[in-house]
């Protein structure tokens, strides 16, 4: 872990103060917001991956399963069809932000709540209806998208893949604030977690309250993941890649050690991979692109490895 | 002492289990026996709190300095319960890749919340000692044969050093040779550990020749219990299992002829 954490510091750094032109203030001012939308990312994506694997007993999920990527892109569109394209530079700032998180962390509440309260509550039928209902929500932004003008869609469609150098640097303070909560609450449950890992009977049988700690961990990951999506963006399968490198590298079951290594090589692969995106291949938006196809990838290749989810 | 007070549960509309009654005691091994679907493994993991019980009650009584205490298992709070009764269900899968050593401390997390102090590295090794472990405790779970593994998961719940120890068929899939030794390490456990050992096994013959006490349930209910002898009896059997059995004393334990 003290080798990936000196990388990532390294990462930063080079990021930071390396291949300045001209102003020095200017580039800082403007690396320091993208260095911290990326950190957040990499907490946010990191965490709620590594804490729903856990919880689901999978490796191959990933929270965005659940339709929170589909919410926001309905959010946006709705936007866009009911007050055109303008309206979305209008409108960015904090309040934007949070009115989206809550809407996001309301939605996963609600479904939480009314999945696990019915009769045949189970985490399978959860992800059934997160799936489909994200997909219903997907239709209808489609929908929505091709009764566009052009010029409207265009200005949407730079919103639907993540962007981390474009971050609002007035929402950062915040944002941080709720993943410096999130992080306690979850730092400390991190010997709980290792057995919640052990699923359902195995967890209850060492005395868990099963239920409620699953609740929390899922409430835990929707608050993580609608921020991420709020203030950057959706990305789908950052947060994979980084379960799956952490799994690789750390090679142990304790959370107390998982947590802060997908934090850690979250902050190495986003900022490692933009400092080399900007200086050797000068694409500086094009690395979540490059991120979601890597991580795609690797997801399916586990798939077809796996031959089940 | 465990105490199932009228117990019901069905699945959608078919019930499956009640109403039972049932007091499991103190010490030695209880055998739970019957035909497959008759709510043996209901009865189990009911009474061990993995499933909740659509009516009725379980309770488990431990006598310490302020009398007998009585804990609502399905109601009280689930790290109290873990310190009394102890339940292990036939299948188990992990995704997190551990070492023997690792699961079976995790059978002390009712007692250290994840933090191992001396006493629980203690008991942890004492249940790989007392399983025949120790050799293999640096070993992953994917690497142990079938029986191996099973007495790991069997020491996981050993090592959470409750009274009661309740087991879902731990003879599933086991052949005869690790059969009749997990039977002998179970003994052992009731005898000089002084736990109450329960337990859901298919072979009769097994049931006969190793428990105290046995249950035979058929259709959700307890139609016999007993001695070994009272119950492994010819009359008995054949209402059980709905099949001709002849009993035979062999070496002193009664024994089920019913293979043709």
């Amino acid at each position: 872990m003290a080798v990936v954490g000196v990388l990532a510091a390294v990462a930063v750094l080079c990021y930071l103060f390396l291949f300045v032109r001209g102003s020095f203030e200017f580039a800082i001012e403007r690396r320091l917001t993208a260095v911290g939308a990326m950190v957040l990312v990499a907490f946010t994506q990191g965490v709620a991956t590594l804490l729903f694997q856990t919880v689901t007993q999978n490796r191959v999920l990933t929270p965005s399963i659940m339709g929170f990527d589909s919410v926001y892109t309905l959010a946006q569109t709705a936007m866009v069809v009911a007050f055109g394209g303008g309206v979305l530079a209008a409108t960015d700032g904090v309040g934007k932000v949070v009115a989206q998180t809550l809407l996001m962390v309301a939605f996963a509440t609600f479904l939480f709540r009314w999945l696990f309260s019915g009769r045949h509550a189970n985490l399978h039928v959860l992800l059934l209806v997160g799936v489909a209902i994200g997909m219903a929500f997907d239709s209808v932004a489609t929908f929505g998208q091709r009764v566009l003008a052009p010029a409207d869609y265009d200005l949407l469609s730079a919103r639907m893949f993540g962007r981390l150098t474009a971050a609002d640097p007035q929402v950062l303070p915040l944002a941080a604030g709720v993943c410096v909560l999130v992080g306690v609450v979850v730092v400390r449950r991190h010997a709980r977690l290792d057995v919640l890992h052990l699923g359902r009977d195995v967890a209850t049988n060492l005395g868990l309250d099963h239920r409620r700690e699953l609740t929390l961990a899922l409430v835990c990951v929707s608050v993580l993941v609608a921020m991420s999506t709020a203030v950057v963006g959706p990305l789908t399968f950052f947060g994979f890649l980084v379960a799956v490198l952490t799994h690789q590298v750390a090679g142990t079951h304790r959370h107390a050690v998982l947590l802060p290594m997908s934090f850690l090589l979250g902050v190495l692969v986003l900022v490692g991979g933009q400092f080399v995106m900007e200086h050797v291949f000068y694409a500086t938006g094009m690395l979540t692109v490059v991120l979601e196809f890597v991580g795609g990838t690797v997801f399916l290749v586990l798939l077809l490895r796996k031959g089940t989810l | 002492m465990i105490t199932v007070d009228a117990v019901t549960k069905a699945y959608g509309d078919t019930p499956v289990l009640g109403p039972v009654s049932e007091v499991l005691a103190d010490r030695g091994i209880t055998s739970v026996i019957g035909p497959n679907g008759a709510g043996k493994s209901t009865l189990l993991t009911i009474a061990g709190r993995l499933a909740e019980p659509d009516s009725g009650t379980v309770h488990v009584h431990v006598d310490d300095a302020a009398g007998a205490v009585g804990l609502d298992v399905h109601r009280a709070r689930s790290a109290d319960v873990a310190k009394l009764v102890a339940v292990l269900r036939q299948e188990n899968h992990f995704t997190a890749r551990l070492t023997v050593r690792e699961l079976v401390s995790f059978g002390r997390f009712p007692h250290s919340r994840g933090r191992l102090t001396p006493t629980d590295v203690a008991a942890v090794d004492e249940a790989l000692g007392f399983l025949d472990l120790t050799a293999l405790q640096g070993r992953h779970l994917d690497e142990l044969s079938g029986g191996q593994r099973q007495r790991a998961y069997v020491a996981m719940v050993l090592a959470q050093g409750t009274r009661h120890v309740l087991l879902d068929e731990p003879l599933n899939n086991l052949d005869i040779r690790h059969a009749v030794r997990m039977m002998r390490l179970l003994r052992r456990v009731a005898d000089e550990l002084g736990r109450a050992v329960a337990l859901v096994v298919h072979d009769v013959n097994f049931a006969a020749a190793w428990s105290d006490r046995i249950v035979a349930v058929r259709d959700g209910r307890v139609v016999a219990q007993g001695t070994p002898e009272e119950v492994v009896r010819e009359d008995v059997l054949r209402e059980v299992f709905d099949t001709p059995v002849r009993v035979h004393v062999l070496d002193g334990v009664p024994t089920a002829v019913y293979f043709r």
